[in-house]
């Protein structure tokens, strides 16, 4: 296996204190899920920060940046409107509150 | 923000390796509806409990979906009941487990705990009346968990209760025999019990605990294996404790990180976080596994202490850096009966009782969960409890026994207990009997704190 991870960064914003979510996409590589996953964040009233994507053995893997503090929605149904997006285009997409990553990873 | 790979980490270890928060458990403080009218004390116990948590499992589960992490257990403990049985007879105390019960159910709380009494020194009226009580009221009851506490390191061992803890346990699981003789998998005997555990069965809220207080237990053993195993056959012990550290530190992170949130929302003080390894029957969220990828061939074999007590101080040491206040049981748990790869060495007899003895010397708790012969003369249970407490007096640290003479099962039958309980072999026990140094009775002396060797 050869473990070659190349992160295509499309846009990367300036580090501030604003609340993020981290959403995670993954599952078969097809048209249009960059689409689909950004089209829920605008109508949720996300802003997207920062994508990095990439397609493994055919399994496409998407890590999304968002900022929350302009939702439209409570955080916790903007959680389930994308899961059941994932659920619908057969992909697995888990929507987590950044702390927690922030809290493993920095001491 | 976080970087992709450290993202990437984080959902690995919980969606693949069963990272998760086992418990936060609720300390609640009792001591406001001590009344010597019975109906007035059960009516203040249900109320206070009830208002305390009303909003601890909802509070809990919006944590769990906006961080992602799952958060098994939410749960409730309280003031040692025993300190409420002062003016109540038998029944009494059975009515208040009752009590304690309903209110579980209410809050939609697995377990709580708290039905127990403190008698490392010798018993009170309440102790004697709850002890007394504990068989009928874990048969009628379906949350309640209780723990007594026999011993500890300044006072010495209570042989009096131990001796009469056999007969409980026995008492027990003969009146839960219906159900796999459950519940004794729901009563702890303790040597130096700590005030603030969250887990259960042996949670309560000590006496020097706050109104309320908020504990949070994490968990995580697939993740220690799986880090292990990634890094190969090759990589030194040494460098396998710096692993297991780091690994231990991401953990209990985010069981901090929980704990806070959880207190913040709840409105209450946090209290601790409890670095624990606690195992389900689940595959791949074994302890035993852990061991096992270290390079024993079986949990049980000649090395599993050794590898244990470095699991365990490396859990500690990386825990200790990413909490603010660390507490409770903090190490591995080896409960035989909810660890997939414990019960498959139990099976193929690998892992034996006296090999488990000699591993609560250098971990978390004690004889956990363990099935033995429903015959097991109530003298042969005491003896081996009066073992299990020495080991934590003597060593200063928390020993516990939690075993199950499943009755009519004999060494070989599988008990089954349903749930994160989970499933135990029968292990088999010697037959020799300590009953006439039971029977003496008295007290064993607290140990020298010189001339250690």
């Amino acid at each position: 296996m050869i473990p070659v991870r190349q992160w295509k960064k499309t846009i990367r914003l300036e580090e501030d204190t604003t609340m993020k979510a981290v959403i995670s996409v993954v599952g078969k590589d097809a048209v249009g899920i960059i689409a689909k996953v950004s089209a829920a964040c605008a109508a949720c009233g996300a802003n997207i920060l920062d994508i990095s994507q990439t397609v493994l053995h055919e399994y496409f893997t998407m890590i999304m940046i968002v900022e929350i503090e302009q939702l439209n929605v409570p955080f916790s149904q903007f959680i389930d409107r994308m899961e059941a997006l994932g659920r619908e285009n057969d992909l697995e997409i888990h929507a987590m509150h950044e702390d927690i990553f922030n809290a493993m990873h920095k001491i | 923000m976080p970087a992709i790979e450290d993202i990437l980490e984080t959902l690995n270890m919980i969606h693949e390796e069963c990272l998760d928060i086992r418990t936060v458990t609720m300390g609640i403080s009792l001591y406001d509806c001590i009344s010597d009218d019975e109906k007035s004390m059960n009516r203040m116990v249900y109320e206070k409990i009830t208002q305390s948590a009303y909003n601890l499992v909802a509070t809990a589960e919006e944590i769990e979906k906006q961080y992602g992490i799952p958060i098994i257990h939410k749960r409730i403990a309280v003031t040692p009941a025993s300190l409420l049985c002062g003016r109540l007879t038998r029944d009494g105390a059975v009515r208040l487990a009752a009590t304690l019960d309903r209110a579980a159910r209410e809050l939609g709380v697995n377990f709580i705990g708290g039905f127990g009494a403190l008698v490392q020194k010798g018993f009170s009226t309440g102790a004697l009346t709850l002890i007394d009580a504990l068989p009928e009221a874990l048969a009628t009851t379906e949350r309640v968990c209780a723990s007594v506490n026999v011993a500890s390191t300044k006072a010495g061992i209570n042989m009096d209760a131990i001796a009469r803890m056999g007969e409980i346990i026995r008492e027990t699981a003969y009146v839960t025999r219906e159900n796999g003789s459950i519940g004794c998998a729901k009563l702890v005997v303790f040597a130096n019990a700590p005030e603030d555990n969250p887990f259960m069965a042996g949670a309560f809220h000590g006496v020097g605990e706050p109104e309320r207080v908020i504990n949070v237990g994490v968990s995580g053993p697939g993740v220690v294996a799986s880090a292990i195993r990634r890094a190969g056959e090759d990589c030194s012990l040494s460098e396998l404790a710096n692993l297991i550290k780091k690994t231990a530190f991401k953990i209990t992170r985010v069981g901090q990180l929980v704990a806070h949130e959880a207190g913040r929302r709840l409105g209450v003080p946090f209290g601790i976080v409890d670095l624990s390894l606690a195992p389900t029957p689940a595959i791949g969220d074994s302890v035993a596994y852990i061991l096992e990828s270290m390079g024993l061939e079986k949990c049980g074999c000649a090395g599993t202490t050794a590898a244990l007590a470095m699991l365990n101080d490396a859990v500690k040491k990386g825990g200790v850096m990413a909490s603010s206040r660390v507490g409770g049981l903090s190490g591995a748990f080896i409960p035989v009966s909810e660890d997939a790869g414990m019960i498959a060495a139990a099976r193929s007899g690998d892992l034996t009782l006296e090999k488990l003895e000699a591993m609560t010397a250098v971990c978390s708790v004690g004889l956990d969960m363990i099935a033995i012969p429903g015959d097991t003369p109530p003298e042969v249970i005491s003896g081996i409890i009066a073992d299990e407490i020495s080991i934590g007096v003597v060593n200063s640290k928390t020993t516990a026994a939690r075993l199950i003479p499943a009755w009519g099962c004999g060494v070989g039958d599988m008990v089954r207990f349903g749930g994160l309980l989970g499933e135990a072999p029968v292990m088999p026990v010697k037959r020799a009997t300590p009953a006439k140094f039971i029977r003496r009775g008295g007290h064993i002396p607290a140990p020298i704190h010189s001339l250690k060797n």
